[in-house]
Formats: C-alpha cells, sequence, structure tokens
C-alpha cells in the first residue's frame, strides 16, 4: 500500500466513489467461495462476520454520486433519505456482491427497511441486528449474547468458514487494533484540526466501511503518519467544534468542506460511528461472544439510539466538547431523522447550562446547495471567535 | 350517492354511554390521584401492562390517547406548534410535540382536568423506536424514573424462546421492582392472574366484535368505527370489571344489528346499503377524523378490517391473556402486537384480512408522523395488490397535526377510488 498522502487520498477517494463495489468483488476474487455481508449503521459486530471468513461491508446509502430512479417510488416524501437510495443501489444490482445483509436497530425506519429487503430480495440472507436496550449483564447481556451466537450459527451454516471461539478471538483482537487506530486518528486530529481537513479525514475513515480491517489499519495509520506532513497546511483562525447527528445518513462531502471554510475545525464528530462504537479493547481470553456481549454493554458509544439509563443524555456530549477543547457544537442531522431531531432539544439544555454555543441546521445525503449552511457556519463561527467566553 | 340511511335518527348504544362514563371516571380520578395518594404511571398502547399496573391500583395516563383526543377536540394544533416553539424540530411526530406541547400549556387533558405528572414512566419499548425518545424528553421534563422494557422486534415472524426470557426477566428485574417501589406494594401474582382472567373475557367479547365484519353486510366498521371499541382494551381498563361489562354490551348490541341484518352507526346515524368492503392499513387521521370517515361511508364503503385495530394485541389471530403463564403472557403480547411484528408478516395479515373479510379493496392511509407504520408501505401496497390481484389505494395526511390534512385531496382520492372499484365490479358483473 502506498504511504503517500496523495496516494492514500486517492485511494480513499475512489472506494468512496465505488458505488457498484467493484472493491468487494475483487476482494471476492482474491477469496474464492468466501462471502461479503452488508450492514446499515450504526453498529453491528464484524468481528463475527470477519471470524466467519467473510468480509464486513458498510452500506450508508449512495450520497450525493447516485440519482434516485427506482427509491423513490418506495418511500414518501417524508421520510429520510438514506433507504431509498440503499434501495436504489440494491435495485440497480450496486449491491449484488453482497450476499447477505444485516439491519441493526437504530430507527423505525432501518427496521423497516429489513422487512422491505425480505420481501425485495427473498433469495439473500437477511438479518434484524436487535440490540439490547437492557444493560444487565445477566438480562441485557444474556440477550445479546444470544443474539450474536444466532448469527455466528447463521453465518456458519450458510457458507462461512471457520468462526470458531479461536477464530473471533483473532477477529476480535483485529478490531481492537482497529479501534485504536481510529481513535488514534481522532485524537491526532484533534491536536492538530488543520493538518487533517474534515473532508479528507472522513474519506479515510469512509474506507473503513469497505475495506478488510487490516488493509484499513494501514490505511489510517499511514494517513495520521503523512498529513502533518504537509507543510502547507498551517492553522487557521477557526472556531473548534463538535458535530453531532450525522451517525446513520451521511453528510456529503461538500457539507464539511463548507463547514472548514466558514471557518470551522471539526474536533470531533459521529458520522462513520459504528467503526468506534466500542469504545474500549473486548477481552480476548474467555468466551468471545460474552465478551463481545458485554463489550456492548460496558463501552458502547453515546448515540441517540441507544437508551440512556442514567437519564443524563447531555453529559457525554458536554465531556466531548470539554476533551476536545471545543468551543461550540453543531448539530447536523439529517432532515426527518426521528433519533437525531428527537434528541437534540435533550442536549442543548445541557449545553446551555455549561454555556457552550451551538447551533443546528438539517442535510440530505445528496444536497447540492451549501450557501445557507455556509453563511450560518459562519456567523457560528464568528460568534464564537468574537464573542465566546471561553 | 349516499350509503347512508337519510333522516336517521342517531341514538347512542349503551356501549357509547358505558364507554364515556369509564373514561370520564378515568379522567376524573386522574385529577384527583394527587390529592388520594394514587400513583400515576405514564406509559403506551402497543405492548401496554395494564393488567400488572391494576395489580399495584396504579392510574395509567397514556400520552397517545390524549393526543388522538386533543387532536379530536381541535386542541393538537396549538400544541403542535408550542412544542415547536421550544426547539422540537417540524420533521418528528406529533403525537410526541403534541404532549410536550399540552405539557408547555399547563398539562391539561383533553377532557380539560388536569393531569397529575408521573410517578414512574414505565416505557414499554415496543414497536416504535420514537416512544424511546418520547419517555426520555418526558423524563427530562419531570425528572422521574423510568423503567424501561424492551420488546424485542419480531422481523423474522416468530417470538424466539431467548426474546421471551429476554422480556420476562426484564418484567422480573426491571418493571416490577420499579412499580414496588413506586406504590410500596408487593407483587401479587395472584392478583395478575385474576385480572388476567377478566382480560379474556373482554378479548373473546372483542374478538367477536372485530369479527362479526365478516358479515355481509357488516354491522360494524372495523377502522372508523373500531377506534371506539377497542379504546378500553387498548388503555386504562383491560382486566377490569368495567372493560368486562362494556365488552359483553357491545357485543350484545352488535349482534342484535347482525341478527336484523343492519349496517354500520355512523356519527350521522346508521349506514343503509353496504356498497364497498374495504380494509384498511395505517392509523388514522385524528384532526379531521369525522370528515374522514363521512368520505367512507357518504360513498357506502365499509371498512371491514384495519390493522390498526390490531397495534394493542392480535386477538383475532388467537392471542389471549393466559392467567398460568402470566409473566410469559404479558411477553408474547408485547411481542405480537402489530407495529412490533416484521413487514412480511404485516403484509400476510392484510391478505389474510381481505381475503376472510370478502374485501372489494384496500386502502393505505399513510401518517407523516409515524414511520414504524408508514416506511414500506409503497412496498406493502404492491405486494397486496400482486397477491390477491385487487388495486390498493394510497392517501396520506397526518395523526394530530392539522397541517397535513388536505380535505379536498384525500376526499378527491378516496371517491377515485372507489369509482375504480365499481368500474372493475361493473366489468366484472358485464364479463
Amino acid at each position: 500500500m502506498a504511504h503517500d498522502l496523495a496516494s492514500i487520498l486517492r485511494r480513499a477517494r475512489a472506494l468512496h466513489e465505488d458505488l457498484d463495489l467493484e472493491s468487494v468483488r475483487r476482494w471476492k476474487e482474491a477469496h474464492p467461495g468466501a462471502k461479503a455481508i452488508g450492514h446499515m449503521p450504526i453498529y453491528v459486530p464484524r468481528e463475527i462476520i470477519h471470524a466467519a471468513g467473510m468480509l464486513p461491508v458498510g452500506i450508508v446509502g449512495g450520497g450525493d454520486q447516485l440519482e434516485i430512479i427506482r427509491g423513490d417510488a418506495y418511500f414518501q416524501s417524508y421520510i429520510c433519505h438514506i433507504p431509498r437510495s440503499t434501495i436504489e443501489l440494491a435495485l440497480s444490482g450496486r449491491l449484488d456482491a453482497l450476499d447477505g445483509m444485516l439491519f441493526p436497530s437504530i430507527c423505525d425506519v432501518i427496521r423497516n427497511l429489513s422487512g422491505m429487503w425480505r420481501m425485495l430480495f427473498p433469495e439473500r440472507y437477511v438479518r434484524y441486528v436487535d440490540v439490547p436496550q437492557n444493560f444487565d449483564p445477566q438480562v441485557g447481556g444474556r440477550f445479546w449474547r444470544r443474539e450474536l451466537e444466532a448469527l455466528r450459527d447463521d453465518l456458519q451454516r450458510w457458507g462461512g468458514c471457520g468462526g470458531d471461539d479461536d477464530a473471533l478471538r483473532r477477529s476480535i483482537a483485529v478490531y481492537n487494533e482497529h479501534r485504536r487506530a481510529v481513535r488514534r486518528l481522532y485524537d491526532a486530529r484533534a491536536e492538530r484540526p488543520w493538518a487533517y481537513p474534515a473532508p479528507e479525514m472522513y474519506l479515510v475513515l469512509r474506507a473503513g466501511n469497505v475495506l478488510p480491517p487490516e488493509e484499513h489499519i494501514e490505511m489510517l495509520e499511514s494517513y495520521r503518519a503523512a498529513a502533518p506532513r504537509d507543510t502547507s497546511r498551517t492553522p487557521k483562525d477557526h472556531a473548534r467544534v463538535v458535530l453531532r447527528g450525522a451517525f446513520c445518513e451521511q453528510p456529503p462531502l461538500g457539507l464539511l468542506a463548507t463547514l472548514e471554510r466558514a471557518g470551522c475545525y471539526i474536533v470531533d464528530d459521529d458520522w462513520l460511528l459504528g467503526l468506534r462504537w466500542l469504545l474500549e479493547d473486548v477481552p480476548l481470553s474467555g468466551d468471545p461472544l460474552d465478551n463481545l456481549a458485554q463489550a456492548y454493554l460496558r463501552a458502547s458509544a453515546p448515540a441517540p439510539s441507544r437508551y440512556e439509563p442514567s437519564g443524563d443524555r447531555g453529559r457525554a456530549l458536554v465531556d466531548t466538547v470539554r476533551r476536545r477543547r471545543a468551543e461550540g457544537v453543531i448539530f447536523c442531522a439529517p432532515s426527518f431523522c426521528d433519533p437525531a431531531l428527537l434528541e437534540q432539544p435533550m442536549l442543548v439544555p445541557a449545553l446551555e447550562r455549561e454555556r457552550i454555543p451551538y447551533t443546528q441546521f438539517k442535510y440530505a445525503e445528496d444536497t447540492g446547495q451549501f450557501s445557507a449552511i455556509r453563511e450560518q457556519a459562519g456567523t457560528f463561527s464568528d460568534s464564537i471567535r468574537l464573542w465566546s467566553e471561553a | 350517492m349516499s350509503g347512508r340511511m337519510p333522516n336517521a335518527q342517531v341514538q347512542k348504544d349503551r356501549s357509547m354511554h358505558l364507554q364515556k362514563q369509564m373514561i370520564a371516571a378515568h379522567y376524573e380520578a386522574l385529577e384527583r390521584a394527587p390529592q388520594e395518594g394514587r400513583k400515576v404511571v405514564y406509559t403506551f398502547v402497543p405492548g401496554n401492562l395494564a393488567e400488572l399496573l391494576l395489580c399495584f391500583d396504579i392510574l395509567p395516563v397514556l400520552p397517545e390517547i390524549n393526543a388522538l383526543q386533543s387532536g379530536m377536540r381541535r386542541l393538537s394544533g396549538s400544541y403542535v406548534s408550542e412544542a415547536e416553539k421550544h426547539g422540537h424540530s417540524e420533521d418528528v411526530c406529533t403525537y410526541v410535540k403534541c404532549d410536550i406541547g399540552m405539557l408547555k400549556r399547563g398539562n391539561i387533558g383533553p377532557t380539560g382536568r388536569k393531569l397529575p405528572p408521573p410517578d414512574l414512566l414505565l416505557l414499554s419499548y415496543t414497536g416504535c423506536f420514537t416512544f424511546m425518545k418520547w419517555f426520555e424528553l418526558l423524563r427530562q421534563e419531570y425528572g422521574c424514573p423510568v423503567a424501561m422494557l424492551h420488546v424485542p422486534y419480531q422481523a423474522q415472524g416468530r417470538i424466539e424462546p431467548h426474546h421471551l426470557q429476554y422480556v420476562v426477566e426484564q418484567l422480573r428485574s426491571e418493571v416490577i421492582p420499579k412499580l414496588e417501589e413506586v406504590t410500596g406494594s408487593r407483587y401479587d401474582e395472584d392478583r395478575l392472574r385474576e385480572l388476567m382472567r377478566r382480560a379474556v373475557q373482554a378479548e373473546d367479547d372483542l374478538v367477536a366484535v372485530l369479527e362479526s365484519a365478516k358479515h355481509v353486510p357488516s354491522p360494524i366498521d372495523g377502522y372508523f368505527g373500531a377506534v371506539y371499541y377497542i379504546g378500553p382494551i387498548f388503555s386504562a381498563f383491560r382486566g377490569t370489571e368495567q372493560a368486562v361489562d362494556y365488552y359483553r354490551t357491545l357485543r350484545q348490541e352488535v349482534e342484535e344489528r347482525l341478527r336484523q341484518g343492519l349496517g354500520p352507526v355512523t356519527p350521522e346515524g346508521p349506514l343503509g346499503e353496504e356498497r364497498f368492503r374495504l380494509v384498511v392499513e395505517g392509523p388514522p387521521n385524528w384532526t379531521h377524523f369525522r370528515e374522514f370517515w363521512k368520505m367512507f361511508y357518504e360513498e357506502g364503503a365499509v371498512v371491514v378490517a384495519s390493522t390498526y385495530a390490531k397495534v394493542g394485541g392480535l386477538y383475532d389471530r388467537g392471542f389471549r391473556h393466559d392467567p398460568a403463564r402470566p409473566l410469559e403472557s404479558l411477553a408474547e403480547y408485547c411481542m405480537g402486537c402489530y407495529t412490533n411484528l416484521g413487514l412480511p408478516s404485516r403484509v400476510a395479515l392484510l391478505e389474510s384480512y381481505i381475503r376472510e373479510y370478502r374485501a372489494d379493496g384496500f386502502l393505505i392511509h399513510s401518517v407523516k408522523s409515524c414511520n414504524s407504520f408508514s416506511v414500506g408501505q409503497l412496498l406493502m401496497l404492491r405486494q397486496l395488490e400482486e397477491r390477491t390481484g385487487i388495486p390498493g389505494g394510497f392517501i396520506e395526511s397526518d395523526l394530530v397535526d392539522p397541517r397535513y390534512f388536505s380535505a379536498a385531496n384525500i376526499k378527491n382520492r378516496v371517491e377515485s377510488y372507489l369509482q375504480m372499484l365499481a368500474q372493475k365490479r361493473r366489468a366484472r358483473e358485464q364479463a
């Protein structure tokens, strides 16, 4: 793999533009008989797919590169964009490289999309991944372990090779390292955001949706080292902001570039959150399914789709703002995204109590006009830099 | 052409009076609850644990019922606007915004009586993700405890043993202890069994009422009329003697109509000729409920079965609360509610309704507020058309946001659809 910045970014961009999943087809050609399993946001236990000798492939819709021809006929106008572009990808044959599809429980849209998939593609493997909302190890933990076991059994029955406990431990080790690499990149970006422009950072992370984790670790590490070596990247008088709301339908690259051009350094975000969902390493000794199950209960990223037993919805966001030395928060959610939009009124009071400035707007994955957002983000950045008490 | 009997005297049946008294008494009890020291739990209709709450002498408040009642009384529009003023997005569920808006305006319930704050929010997370966010929002407003009951979705159309175990364990370790803590009372399983025995009587009678629509002509409307029939059993009354009495009375009335060969009672009197038999998927619009219903009965269209009448349980498919297995039975009840079923199961149910109830057509009423119902309905429409050979209709509005009810547009669609059914019928008869 090339380690210079231009090559890394060229590859990451090519993967982003690869709507036909040619990279997945190539992987399958190189691994005869092996299967590829797609999954929707946010979190699925990719370790189990990997351990079965399969390629996990994150699907996050068609973004702004896909013309919707058939997808709109399946969804009413008041439903978010990601299911229509995902259906469009599937109906146009672009997801044919995928042998199966997982739909994690995140909202009613993705949930019902799993049923649509069953009806539209009855010959393909489909599983709804019902993550627990009870965090008692003996209750939610037992349920989740059984769900993980069922997924593992399915994949083994259905053509997986390996997948036994040792294979799963090896896969957990790989994904522990992968999450560490992602965290290192996030830390580096928070330290020097001018060295890691948001659209670039996004592309490099996004490659993790389709690359095998071992390859993606290499890309992450190479990018982390290469980006700051570009001496043209120097600090600007930008506001440091945390971005929230983009955990499912993804913001277009143009939007990320716009935010930065408008004077906002994104020092933390929740896009592609599944890549770093587990906040701690999963232990390697003992029962690997138990370990995965308990890690989910103990150390999941805070997300609107996950019940918060403590009731303090704003605490994690305020902590992130402090830890990243951010000066404000941008709520940037897709239109009609129930979890993100219902969450915002719970987060705002926490920010107001802490006198943390915020602004909010909505997007769709195929939004093409950013002038209003640029103006809003620019005003937000100016207000922080000129008048913030921080 | 009107299918309604002209100059008919509108007479309220005894069951209607009974229900009115039950609801009025319930809201009065809620208003008095703080003074009388009775505990109040807010919870949701799908997967509600009415018998368990009654077992602890708890008064339930069902925010969806308040929202729909506010919609019917034309109060919801201003509540929705109030919530939007407080930062709630125009994109999200209007039940939630109606509830939040009502709270911000002093929590005066739909009957004009003040609703007490909850001692506990029982988040029976069945068939709808928005429920979770809704009660997280209310928790922030009230600062009260929450009992979370995660009910696994039936994506594969069957209840797995570990699903059942998970829900029962949550009832034992999360829900019951919190009910005990709030009330200071011990869980009494014998009492729960007794309440369930009464629930079964009401459930049997409700099924008889709903299935009376298999008769031609149907003595009931299984959607607009059924909204009233399901009220007590889907809300605060399942397991009570009042519910037993109500459903026994209702069943007798319906069976009498059946004997006389009468059609459903509409707000303007008994329906005359039954011209169309329809199956409907999706909740009704509440802000223009009567106007909406009128679009149907004026054309002699009767809804013989609806999925909305199953959001609080699929009793017509055999489910009954089982006093011999009380907690397991509650778990099965929660998992079997209509919106907790995968789309293939929903399509299969609709298909069976169309056949069993000898429907001429089916209509999907898609509401902006409810992704749980709405996502996938356009595919359901196609699948049903393919499987039954019957063309379907599709109309859109909302639950309680009056801005989304375009009466002229909906009337036009309903009429056009019924005209198309009539043409097809004529063509068949001439063939």
